[in-house]
């Protein structure tokens, strides 16, 4: 597979992922199978605990199997350099994640150079929604709902095909919350697949194409909206 | 009496000091009275032993050699006292060691090297000890400081790596803030000295009846070189300990820190 072929399906074949814990190894993925086509949102549905960020969290290898596979297009991802898959499969977290400087300090992280070129900044900002003038403002400076946005800015500065988004609205007041979503469906007109965790399964039904619903370490239902 | 023959009686008066020490301790309650006793009279019979066998180390005629053996058991100790000091750090132990090393042969190999001491018994021992016992805690500061900032800053780490950052950028503020951190205390004493105490190598020799010039002069090299030694230790230990924090794929280990 080349860098730029564009993928079409991500799988899980038979992961299993445990982790140590002080009273023992813990398993919180207990042999997930599932194909997740990358079109559109898919959301990952299912209670504190059920292992539905350790999934997201595979996508991107932060964390690798302890057994089984995943895999893009039948590429198993741990074939793949993982510096280059991370740029490709881009993440938002769950609490906003602000390094130290300015709004445009932290789109440079992801895209040196973007710092001093402030068009470029402003197009990455405008791209969710947010102003130019907040280039220069402290990061720690914004609102929950413009610091999650710029986090996604941020992310889409690498030019991802794949956003995992994990539980990114749970912290945010209803039209923040809002904002997200729609930013979320925008990507995926522009062609990028979003993987988006959640609990709540009517944000779930209200913005994803398919849901995985995930319980206590395995895939219990996976249904078209 | 001279100054620096105290004699069996100045040194029993001297304790009257942990007497002291004690009754604070038990007049407020502190719960360390025993703990300081313990440690006076550990403290006493370990620079007894030391005594015993620096004489002969330094005895005149006594081959060199046994200066070096002596900095190399310093050496050692203060490697497995770095590992018991900081359990939380995976592989420390040989880093620590590692660390020690470099710190000898830098530290040593630049004040014999260049001639700023004879490379004699009576140098080796005591700048030997200086050097390791100052590295041994900037290191145990390096590696807990790093291992903590990791262990916090996680969310953020791992926000830069997925980013695509590779380890080593995704680690770098982080290393640099736990290595200022170390070297911090030791730039402060260097910042300090004269004016806010008088260190040891320069009391010794004043109260030994040395030249307070000849005294300072010696002072000052010696502490340059334990800033070196320490820059060195803090280095060695920050860019080792981080490797052992992170998978070859770039992925931030589970840290246990406490």
């Amino acid at each position: 597979m080349t860098s730029d072929t564009p993928w079409h399906a991500l799988r899980f074949e038979g992961v299993h992922l445990a982790f140590d814990t002080p009273s023992g190894p813990a398993e919180v993925l207990r042999g997930i199978s599932v194909t997740v086509p990358l079109d559109g949102i898919t959301a990952v549905v299912g209670p504190s605990g059920s292992g539905k960020s350790s999934m997201l969290r595979l996508c991107n290898r932060l964390e690798v199997p302890t057994s089984g596979h995943v895999t893009l297009d039948g590429t198993d991802l741990a074939d793949l350099d993982p510096l280059a898959l991370r740029r490709r499969v881009g993440m938002v977290f769950q609490r906003p994640v602000l390094f130290a400087g300015t709004v445009a300090d932290n789109l440079a992280v992801a895209a040196p150079g973007i710092d001093t070129d402030p068009a470029a900044g402003a197009a990455a900002l405008a791209r969710c929604g947010l102003g130019a003038d907040l280039l220069d403002r402290t990061a720690d400076q914004l609102s929950g709902g413009e610091a999650q946005r710029m986090c996604l800015a941020r992310t889409l500065c690498t030019d991802p095909e794949v956003v995992l988004m994990d539980e990114v609205t749970s912290s945010l007041d209803p039209a923040a919350r809002a904002t997200i979503e729609a930013l979320a469906t925008e990507l995926t007109a522009d062609g990028i697949a979003v993987l988006w965790v959640t609990h709540d399964h009517d944000q779930a039904r209200r913005i994803a194409q398919r849901t995985v619903v995930v319980d206590d370490g395995v895939v219990v239902a996976v249904e078209q909206s | 009496m001279s100054t620096t023959d105290i004699g069996w009686w100045g040194l029993a008066a001297s304790l009257v000091l942990v007497a002291v020490a004690v009754g604070l301790s038990l007049a407020l309650g502190l719960g360390l009275a025993r703990t300081m006793l313990w440690s006076s009279a550990r403290a006493a019979l370990q620079l007894a032993a030391v005594g015993v066998a620096l004489g002969l180390v330094l005895e005149p005629g006594a081959p060199v050699a046994w200066a070096w053996v002596w900095v190399a058991g310093m050496t050692v100790f203060a490697a497995v006292t770095v590992a018991r000091r900081t359990p939380e750090v995976p592989g420390i132990g040989p880093l620590a060691l590692v660390a020690c090393v470099a710190v000898v042969v830098v530290s040593l190999g630049v004040v014999f090297g260049l001639g700023i001491f004879p490379m004699e018994a009576r140098a080796i021992v005591p700048l030997g000890g200086m050097m390791v016992g100052n590295a041994m805690a900037a290191t145990v500061v390096a590696a807990r400081r790093l291992v903590g900032e990791l262990s916090e800053q996680r969310d953020e780490v791992e926000a830069r790596l997925a980013l695509g950052h590779s380890w080593p950028e995704a680690s770098r503020p982080y290393v640099r803030r736990a290595m200022r951190t170390a070297m911090t205390s030791q730039i402060e004493s260097t910042k300090a000295v004269g004016l806010v105490f008088l260190p040891g190598a320069m009391t010794g020799l004043v109260l030994a009846g040395v030249d307070a010039r000849q005294a300072v002069a010696v002072q000052l090299a010696v502490m340059y070189l334990i800033l070196g030694s320490v820059a060195t230790a803090v280095v060695v230990i920050g860019l080792g300990v981080v490797r052992r924090l992170f998978t070859p794929d770039h992925r931030l280990r589970p840290l246990r820190f406490c």
